[in-house]
């Protein structure tokens, strides 16, 4: 009766042998690497780089252990850190000619070391949180509410625009929060005017009002318009991220939406966290506006926004500037830093197709006038530069302007990382650094192997064979534990190394169960072959009702974001390997200790005999 | 080897009442100290900023008290770990960038002694915070409904409540030790309150797996009988069980840390009284909430006297 069919041992043998594999890579370590990756859409990867990054090395004579090519890039494997360095710089050095437009990302990483082969069948160590390797954590929030009144800005202006054109005569435009309101001093005109709204802007729905002197058209944006701003807004930031991301050089970055109106930022292994949070949590942001000339020889600040603005001999004065806003920074395609005819520094600018023929228009009608180029920065502005429209221009162009050379190289940069489509705040940050991620792991591997020790010790003494057995049915909880976080690439944390030890903890519960049931069973004077059979059955009712009403609990566990979710993952998982290791692999070696004997006298349990 | 020869049925359910009234009195003192006291909730609830920073020698607290202060900036700083790390606890303030908040905090630490080195850094919004508490309490919510449910299903109403009852005092009892220690209550810890809780339940299912299946055997005795007969059975499992799991935990709190020593700390109460609230709370619950031999046994199988795994719950 204590006999499995042999496919069964074979699948239980299959199995463990599987897990033993996939647990493999985590014993190898990681080895230093460097790693390259296009930084660009345009720029594809393929197989010659490979051959440049080799040559590169060569030429340099700096030695290399290997190297590995996948979709994601090319990655070359050193032997230790100090030639990782070395590699970084040669390579990059080789790859990007021009510092200030680099077509490849080259950074620091970590390669699995273990052999081709188990890379080849998919066998990775297991991933490590941030919290066990160092890096950085964010968590944005996008103000949205700031990139529909923008838009709403743009209306207002196109409107203002349009409605000159059609000569249709308004007694004002101005934006009202998220509302346009247009002021008319006849009702046949506003009709008119209506009328044109409704058929050529549709994004608008419009309501008549009137204040007493004149005839009011109040325009709000529709809710599907702004929802889709809201979209593009978080779908602009996040490209943005990644540009900004790929300039720092980080391998393996995570940015990601979360929630309606939040980007979640992961960057493993950054040393120099200052320098990413700078980076990332730039804001800036440029517009092209005109200057108000008027304005400006009256002195007068009405309905005109006044920025400062820095002059070549180092003054600080202030340009009044109308409120339409032409071209914005997410119109901007390229930027590098360059000089102008007269040997000053300046940023030489593409625009986008719309951004481009707006530009043309604008310059066109505007010949001698001012045209000013506003930067945002932490929700200040500033005019970077102010010059006359010399002739008409399209998409592209340079900005001059009180610039040092350094300065030109950041601006330029900073438009071509691309602008925010709206302002974000870092909400949730966490950064660790590389040695606590070591101490990490280090005392999180120690609590687990001596708890585990102290376990196996115990059960060994207390249920003889029966306890060897339990004890190495709790070791392949933990090898198919890890091989299936490492097959599955689950987020490893300090919580789940506790958790971990935990379920550890709780699995040899089953095994204790059915030992006390096995040893029930003799004192009730069983044969040893009936306890067995009798005590692994009665014992599984049980062991299932217990462990589903602690999965309920790990499922719920896995609704809390952060520390809570790394434990339940771990958690949930062990739950279902220790169902199988205390149960069936438990029961297949004992199985194969006693079910095949033809006479089993008395069962290594322990003393089962009471005077 | 053996702990426990037990021969006779330990009439556990003679004391019930008296165990409850403790119970209860434990229940009622905890609760007391978490309203009085409140919970010490740490920066991932309260949002704030907390900075571990690591020194080559051991660190000065009071100077980067003072430093810090000097600075123009509000902190608490403690030892963390060993007198070589100094955590740094700053709370929102209306007025303060926090963005950067972090790289002021260590420029002036790093004019003060230039070995130190940061550690770490958590920042964390007040809107951030407050969806955790939010989520953290729907997440009890749904454990303690799924629970009940499943119970239900599986065993009786009764038993559904008594051990949701049994296993939620578990929980306060944790907080309360939590609120009187003013020991800090952070997210792993909340991860160990729930773990607890699963625990717990796990516990109580053993014990109501053998009440059913002795509900069964035994045909002529009383509900306590039964109650008695099945603790008496599982009392040594379940001793060693726990003995099992708190080995576990004591290396947890031995090796793992400060990051997991409060985490440690809470699965060894929830062990604790994990015990004995399955054991000697819920127990006596389903006995007075009048379980009875003839809620598990169909009236047509009387005479079979053999165990049917597929049976249930039949309410």
């Amino acid at each position: 009766m204590n006999r499995f069919p042999t496919w069964k041992y074979a699948l239980i043998g299959l199995v463990i042998a599987a897990a033993f594999l996939y647990t493999l890579p985590n014993f190898f370590g990681e080895s230093p690497a460097v790693q390259v990756s296009s930084a660009k859409s345009t720029v594809k990867l393929d197989f010659s780089l490979l051959g440049r990054v080799e040559q590169a090395l060569k030429e340099a004579n700096v030695p290399y252990t290997g190297t590995l090519v996948d979709q994601t890039g090319v990655r070359v494997r050193c032997a230790d850190t100090d030639m990782q360095l070395r590699a970084k710089d040669v390579v990059d050095r080789a790859l990007n000619p021009d510092a200030n437009d680099r077509s490849y990302s080259v950074a620091l990483n970590l390669l699995s070391a273990s052999p081709d082969w188990l890379s080849a069948i998919h066998a990775l160590p297991m991933y490590l949180g941030l919290d066990l390797r160092g890096g950085v954590h964010f968590l944005l929030q996008v103000d949205t509410a700031a990139a529909i009144t923008k838009r709403v800005e743009n209306l207002a202006g196109d409107l203002r625009n349009q409605l000159r054109e059609k000569n249709i005569r308004h007694g004002g435009v101005s934006r009202e929060g998220q509302t346009i309101r247009i002021r008319f001093r006849e009702a046949a005109v506003r009709d008119q005017a209506r009328q044109y709204i409704l058929n050529n802007i549709p994004d608008l729905t419009l309501t008549e009002r009137d204040d007493g002197q004149n005839l009011l058209l109040v325009a709000t944006v529709r809710p599907d318009f702004q929802k889709r701003v809201q979209e593009t807004a978080l779908q602009q930031n996040i490209l943005t991220l990644h540009k900004r991301v790929n300039e720092l050089g980080v391998a393996e970055p995570v940015i990601q939406q979360q929630g309606v109106d939040r980007i979640l930022v992961q960057l493993p292994g950054v040393q120099d966290t200052a320098r990413a949070k700078e980076i990332l949590g730039r804001t800036a942001t440029l517009e092209v506006r005109l200057v108000d000339e008027e304005a400006m020889r009256a002195g007068s600040t009405f309905g005109v926004d006044v920025f400062p603005e820095r002059r070549r001999d180092g003054s600080v004065g202030q340009v009044p500037v109308k409120k339409q806003v032409y071209v914005t920074g997410d119109q901007f395609i390229g930027a590098s830093a360059t000089f102008d005819q007269d040997q000053r520094p300046a940023v030489a600018v593409e625009l986008d197709d719309a951004a481009g023929r707006t530009m043309r228009q604008v310059t066109r009608e505007n010949v001698k006038h001012l045209m000013a180029i506003i930067l945002f920065e932490k929700g200040k502005g500033e005019a970077i530069s102010v010059a006359t429209i010399q002739s008409e221009f399209g998409s592209r162009f340079q900005i001059t302007g009180a610039f040092t050379p350094n300065e030109t190289r950041d601006l330029s940069l900073l438009i071509r990382a691309g602008a925010l489509a709206a302002p974000m705040e870092i909400i949730e940050e966490r950064t660790v650094g590389p040695s606590l991620g070591r101490d990490n792991i280090s005392k999180g591997f120690h609590a687990t192997l001596w708890g585990f020790t102290a376990i196996v010790v115990f059960m060994c003494i207390y249920y003889v064979i029966f306890g060897l057995i339990s004890s190495v049915a709790l070791a392949v909880n933990l090898l198919l534990l890890i091989a299936l976080l490492s097959l599955l690439q689950a987020t490893l944390t300090l919580p789940g190394i506790a958790a971990i030890a935990l379920t550890l903890g709780m699995a040899i519960d089953a095994n204790v169960l059915i030992n006390e049931r096995i040893r029930e069973e003799l004192r009730g004077g069983a044969t040893p072959q009936a306890a067995i059979a009798a005590g692994y059955e009665r014992a599984w009712g049980t062991i299932l009702d217990s462990n589903v009403t602690t999965f309920i609990v790990g499922l719920s566990l896995l609704m809390v974001p952060g520390a809570v979710r790394g434990f339940a993952v771990v958690h949930c998982l062990g739950i279902l390997t220790s169902m199988f290791s205390a149960v069936l692999v438990s029961r297949a070696i004992v199985n194969l200790t006693y079910g095949h004997r033809r006479r089993v006298q008395r069962l290594a349990i322990g003393n089962t005999t009471w005077k | 080897m053996e702990f426990f020869k037990i021969r006779r049925t330990i009439p556990f359910m003679r004391h019930a009442l008296v165990f409850n009234v403790i119970s209860l009195l434990t229940f009622l003192a905890a609760v007391f100290f978490l309203a009085h006291r409140g919970l010490n909730f740490s920066i991932e609830f309260t949002g704030g900023t907390l900075i571990e920073v690591g020194y080559k020698e051991s660190a000065n607290v009071d100077a980067v008290r003072r430093g810090l202060e000097g600075a123009g900036y509000k902190a608490e700083a403690q030892n963390f770990g060993s007198s070589r790390e100094v955590l740094i606890r700053m709370h929102l303030e209306k007025n303060q960038s926090t963005a950067d908040l972090s790289q002021k905090v260590m420029q002036v630490l790093k004019a003060q002694d230039a070995s130190a080195e940061l550690r770490r850094v958590e920042f964390v919004g007040p809107q951030v915070g407050r969806e955790l508490v939010e989520l953290g309490l729907v997440a009890l919510l749904i454990t303690a409904v799924g629970i009940v449910v499943y119970l239900w299903f599986r065993f009786e109403w009764r038993f559904g409540i008594s051990g949701i009852v049994a296993n939620l005092h578990d929980v306060v009892i944790i907080l309360g030790f939590f609120a009187f220690f003013q020991w800090e209550f952070s997210l792993p810890v909340l991860a160990a309150v729930l773990a607890v809780l699963g625990y717990s339940v796990n516990e109580s299912v053993v014990v109501f797996d053998r009440v059913r299946e002795n509900f069964r055997k035994m045909r002529k005795a009383s509900t306590q009988e039964v109650i008695d007969s099945a603790i008496t059975g599982v009392i040594s499992r379940t001793i060693i069980t726990h003995l099992c799991t708190q080995m576990m935990v004591t290396t947890m709190l031995v090796f793992g840390g400060e990051a997991l020593h409060y985490f440690a700390l809470a699965l060894t109460i929830g062990i604790l009284f994990g015990i004995y609230s399955s054991v000697l709370v819920a127990s006596p619950l389903v006995m007075w909430l009048g379980a009875k031999r003839d809620q598990f046994v169909k009236p047509g199988r009387k005479g079979s006297g053999r165990r049917d795994e597929h049976e249930g719950a039949v309410v």
